[in-house]
């Protein structure tokens, strides 16, 4: 008899991934969906249903968490490998929120754009799924994991409307990249690991503040590897090249999503990496995310401002915003931590908004004409709509009493705080973009306010019936407007929330 | 704390606007009379603000203070001085006029105009009467946002170029003040231990090293001397101006371009004494260059609007001039000016305005005997007229002679070359005048009508109030010379700077804070 040696299981707390395993049975309950109902007139709603139901559900478990971390503090689960603290459940609630945009704003697109398959919902929750987990990650392994678990979905979402010869390009685009950015961050793992001899985070810093290292290039390099892996997904410069391409292809729902969502994950891991792992290496990494922050908010300024077509200047526009927050994170204080939290939180809202009413506001039948001459004068011939991508731009433009205004105002003041000369040049730097963003934000509103001229063209696209706004677009228009006003006027709630969730 | 008349008066056209904008857009009628509405019970406040102001206290009164954005240490505090009463009173007295004035004017998205225009009120009340510097720079950088938007929807050709020039220009300053103000903030938290950007808790701290507060200092000036707007920074100011529809110009004129002079005597003297008494010089130069430069090239322009444009750009060089003599006589004669100033040229803005609606253009050449079809209008214009050149009797002529009696005492030359722009503004004034309206009138200035009711209705106020304060500036002068007179002594107290001993009878100014307060016990012993 061969004596079975007994296998160590960790003790698995269910508490701690039970919205990850909301989200992936909604998304596997969906496939089977489709699979039974199969041509069924009803799969589409039913399927919109469920997933509607399964997202409410992991943001009911979400609170729960929240309020369980907050009182008992962080559930460590799976051998080290999870970690569910507030900063998690915070992002985690971001992330959700988002998702349940992307869905909602999905619904009515789909079929405009005769897409409708429920295949979209599936692959949205399975990628917010891993975006959850990403939050939650305490092991480099399982931030990979997490990594390949939203990325994969995304190149399939991003290529989506498969008519559309832009929409497969972006996809294949992010596809190559993003492919290209896991086998980076993975060679930065394996690194890291050779150095210290773990792949879990807070072994990492126990391993690093009890030894030192005579040879520190493995360590630094991989350390390197990791922020450029990690710089693709936040779409930092120099990472930046498919955001342009990509958020302009990808079906307008889903850069909304992406913009939201996939920014708020990959900063999560940014943050918990270099603040959890990397304590000791302070002075390696800030460097490293002065130039990346410097660089990200010029760029995505500058590039911005001489852009032709709305999405693409929002793309630019949302690197600018991945600046902003590495400022936060650059900081690595826990008044930028807090900051950058609170930026997420907002930024999504924002850029939601916008692209939602980008989604309504392009003319033509399908989802390409997003120039700035096809957006002239939306704001005279429907005001509401027009007037809420305005405030939605002056909001990402940080003009006071919108939440943008607020989240820079915490960005730069956690650099001030930091105190050196070189923060204040950051400072300084950052401000300043800020100036040249509003040069494209005002174009855009300029844009939006100006009767078109009456070249044919023009008229054209608008002689087609102006698209109606549905249900659930509404609703995300609303909710997104009313956090963004909320948030600029009174702050108070939401800055109590971001800085409970600073906590590791 | 009773009712908080100074949040009320924020709120009150916020309120308006909010109202406005709900309005279904046929309802323009509705819209105007909102307009009227929540203007004029603003500008009731504001009067009421007035009459119940104590003439002699030397500090802040009807202050009112809320947190507002708890993780910054930032709070919603308000409170007037002398400085800031005027300010607001002018503010409150503009907005229905300006209103009043674009009644025939603005005939397209009428809604839409007046619910910016209420906002546009909101933000430069904010302005003026915030003690904490991060609101201050809330409502500084809103205001940029319905500024854009009147000279987007309703200026005249060039107006995209001029709603950018303005916006990018003066958010470039304020950019500046952001980075400034966040970084006086957490220096004095790390010095402290509180965090706070109360400006009256920072302005007692003295924990700035000397380089800091000169740095510093220039971060806030860069606001300030874009807004001002101070040689070499005014270039926005002549395309705005030209641009903008007159009751933008109005308010621009009137309050927009004083909240640079404001900022400096309130903010930057109190938080950076010594870097003020240090920089004072340069800045000196820099208001008379732009009175010289501001008067030169008023008399070179063709286009009327232009002309008053530059004119503004001397004239606020007179303010700055008066604020950096750092004397009790030169703050009260830039105050005044301050205050005397949206008066004559709002009223000069709003006739060119009128004579553009019946004309349609604005270039002195196409003009031309106006004196002869229009008296009326002449007439006023020759008023407003001698009132922007400073004669005296009118309001500017107390401004200018206090503010360069200022800079006489803190050193000669300045003074005396600045007194050559008080000889250039008759010039600039008198050479489009005699264009315009003296001579034969032909073309479209003869079929020309006179003013009608309501536009005398607008005009008459602003220069009967000149005239008033021009020959009797004493219930003015009296509320702000405390103010000024605590700037300093703020300097006096701060740094080695002594301000000339003939710059103030400073016996006469004890008494009488003394005599106020007594009486002010006086009433409280009578409840």
């Amino acid at each position: 008899m061969i004596a079975a040696a007994p296998i160590a299981t960790p003790a698995v707390d269910l508490w701690a991934i039970a919205p990850i395993i909301a989200l992936v049975a909604t998304g596997v309950g969906l496939v089977l969906i489709r699979a039974l109902l199969r041509r069924n007139q009803a799969v589409t709603p039913v399927c919109f249903s469920v997933a509607v139901v399964g997202l409410l559900v992991a943001a009911g478990l979400l609170a729960r968490q929240w309020h369980r971390v907050r009182d008992d503090g962080p559930i460590v689960s799976l051998a080290d490998m999870v970690r569910v603290d507030p900063f998690a459940v915070f992002l985690g609630i971001v992330i959700v929120a988002a998702t349940l945009a992307g869905l909602l704003l999905a619904y009515a697109y789909l079929r405009r754009e005769d897409l409708e398959a429920p295949e979209y919902f599936a692959l949205l929750l399975l990628s917010a799924a891993g975006m959850l987990m990403m939050t939650t990650a305490n092991d480099l392994v399982v931030v990979f994991v997490a990594l390949e678990v939203l990325s994969i979905p995304l190149y399939v979402l991003v290529a989506f409307d498969r008519r559309r010869l832009r929409s497969q390009e972006a996809g294949l685009k992010y596809f190559v990249l993003g492919a290209f950015s896991s086998a980076v961050f993975l060679y930065g793992i394996a690194l890291v690991y050779g150095a210290t001899g773990t792949t879990s985070l807070s072994g990492i810093a126990t391993f690093l503040a009890g030894n030192t290292l005579f040879e520190q290039t493995t360590l630094l390099v991989g350390l390197g590897l990791l922020l450029v892996g990690l710089g693709f997904k936040v779409a930092a410069v120099p990472f930046h090249m498919w955001t342009p391409d990509v958020y302009q292809g990808a079906p307008t729902p889903v850069t909304a999503f992406m913009a939201a969502a996939t920014k708020a994950a990959a900063f999560a891991a940014v943050l918990r990496i270099v603040l959890t792992a990397f304590p000791q290496y302070r002075d390696d990494w800030r460097p490293i995310l002065w130039v990346l922050a410097a660089l990200s908010m010029l760029v995505g300024a500058v590039a911005a401002l001489v852009q032709n077509d709305v999405k693409r200047t929002l793309a630019y526009s949302s690197i600018a915003h991945a600046g902003y927050i590495l400022m936060g994170v650059y900081a690595a204080s826990s008044r930028g931590r807090e900051a950058a939290l609170l930026y997420l939180l907002v930024y999504a809202f924002m850029a939601i908004g916008a692209f939602a009413v980008v989604m309504i506001a392009a003319p033509g039948p399908d989802d390409a004409k997003h120039s700035y001459d096809d957006y002239r004068g939306l704001a005279v011939r429907r005001p509401v709509l027009g007037g809420l991508l305005i405030f939605f731009v002056l909001a990402q433009a940080g003009v006071p009493l919108t939440s943008g205004f607020v989240g820079k105002l915490e960005l730069f003041g956690s650099v001030a705080q930091a105190g050196e000369t070189s923060d204040y040049v950051l400072l300084v730097i950052g401000v300043l973009s800020a100036v040249i963003a509003f040069a494209f934000y005002l174009r855009i509103a300029w844009t939006l306010v100006t009767a078109p001229d009456d070249d044919t063209a023009v008229a054209a696209a608008y002689s087609t019936r102006p698209r109606r706004v549905d249900g659930w677009t509404g609703i995300v228009l609303a909710g997104a407007a009313a956090l963004t006003l909320v948030v600029g006027v009174l702050p108070g709630t939401f800055i109590h929330f971001a800085r409970d969730a600073v906590f590791f | 704390m009773g009712f908080p008349l100074l949040l009320a008066i924020i709120v009150t056209p916020l309120v308006g606007a909010v109202v406005v904008a709900l309005l279904p857009a046929a309802r323009t009628e509705v819209a105007k009379a909102l307009g009227y509405a929540f203007t004029g019970a603003t500008a009731g406040l504001c009067g009421y603000l007035l009459w119940h102001f104590q003439a002699g206290d030397r500090g802040f009164q009807f202050v009112y203070d809320q947190p507002w954005i708890p993780g910054l240490g930032v709070r919603f505090t308000l409170g007037v001085d002398g400085i800031s009463l005027f300010m607001v009173v002018v503010t409150g007295l503009l907005f229905p006029l300006g209103l009043l004035a674009s009644e025939k004017y603005i005939t397209h998205r009428v809604k839409a105009y007046v619910a910016w225009f209420l906002l546009l009120e909101t933000a430069i009340m904010g302005i003026f009467l915030t003690l904490d510097l991060i609101a201050f720079f809330v409502f500084w950088e809103l205001l940029l946002v319905p500024m854009y938007f009147l000279i987007l929807g309703w200026g005249s050709a060039r107006r995209k170029y001029a709603a950018t020039k303005f916006f990018i220009y003066t958010g470039l300053g304020s950019a500046f003040l952001l980075a400034s103000t966040l970084v006086l903030g957490f220096l004095h938290q790390a010095d402290t231990g509180v965090l706070t950007f109360d400006f009256r808790t920072l302005a007692d701290w003295n924990g700035l090293s000397g380089s800091a507060e000169v740095l510093l200092f220039v971060g806030f000036m860069a606001a300030f001397a874009i807004k001002a707007p101070l040689f070499p920074f005014h270039t926005w100011l002549p395309d705005v101006h030209t641009e903008a529809p007159t009751a933008g110009s109005v308010v621009l004129a009137g309050v927009i371009i004083k909240m640079g002079a404001y900022g400096f005597v309130r903010f930057s003297f109190e938080l950076f004494p010594q870097a003020s008494v240090d920089l004072a010089p340069i800045l000196l130069v820099l208001a008379v260059v732009g009175i010289i430069y501001g008067a030169v090239v008023a008399a070179m322009q063709t286009d009327l609007k232009r002309v008053i444009a530059y004119s503004s750009v001397a004239h606020m060089g007179f303010v700055i001039l008066g604020i950096f003599s750092l004397t009790v006589i030169g703050i009260d004669g830039a105050v005044f000016t301050m205050v005397s100033h949206p008066l004559t040229t709002g009223a000069l803005f709003l006739l060119v305005g009128m004579i553009y609606e019946r004309l349609h253009t604005r270039e002195i050449g196409e003009m031309g005997g106006m004196w002869n079809v229009a008296p009326v209008l002449t007439g006023l214009f020759i008023a407003a007229m001698f009132a922007g050149i400073g004669l005296p009797g009118f309001s500017g002529f107390v401004g200018e002679f206090l503010s360069l009696a200022g800079a006489f005492l803190y050193d000669r030359p300045f003074a005396i070359v600045a007194a050559l722009g008080v000889i250039f503004a008759a010039v600039y004034m008198l050479w489009p005048f005699k264009r315009a309206f003296a001579g034969r009138a032909s073309g479209a200035v003869v079929r020309m009508k006179d003013l009608d009711l309501r536009e005398i209705v607008v005009v008459v106020p602003l220069l009967a109030l000149s005239l008033f304060l021009g020959l009797y500036p004493k219930p003015v002068l009296d509320r702000i010379e405390p103010a000024a007179d605590r700037a300093v002594r703020n300097f006096e107290r701060k740094t080695d700077y002594r301000s000339p001993e003939e710059s103030r009878d400073r016996r006469d100014t004890e008494r009488r804070v003394e005599r106020e307060q007594r009486r002010a016990e006086a009433r409280e012993g009578e409840k």
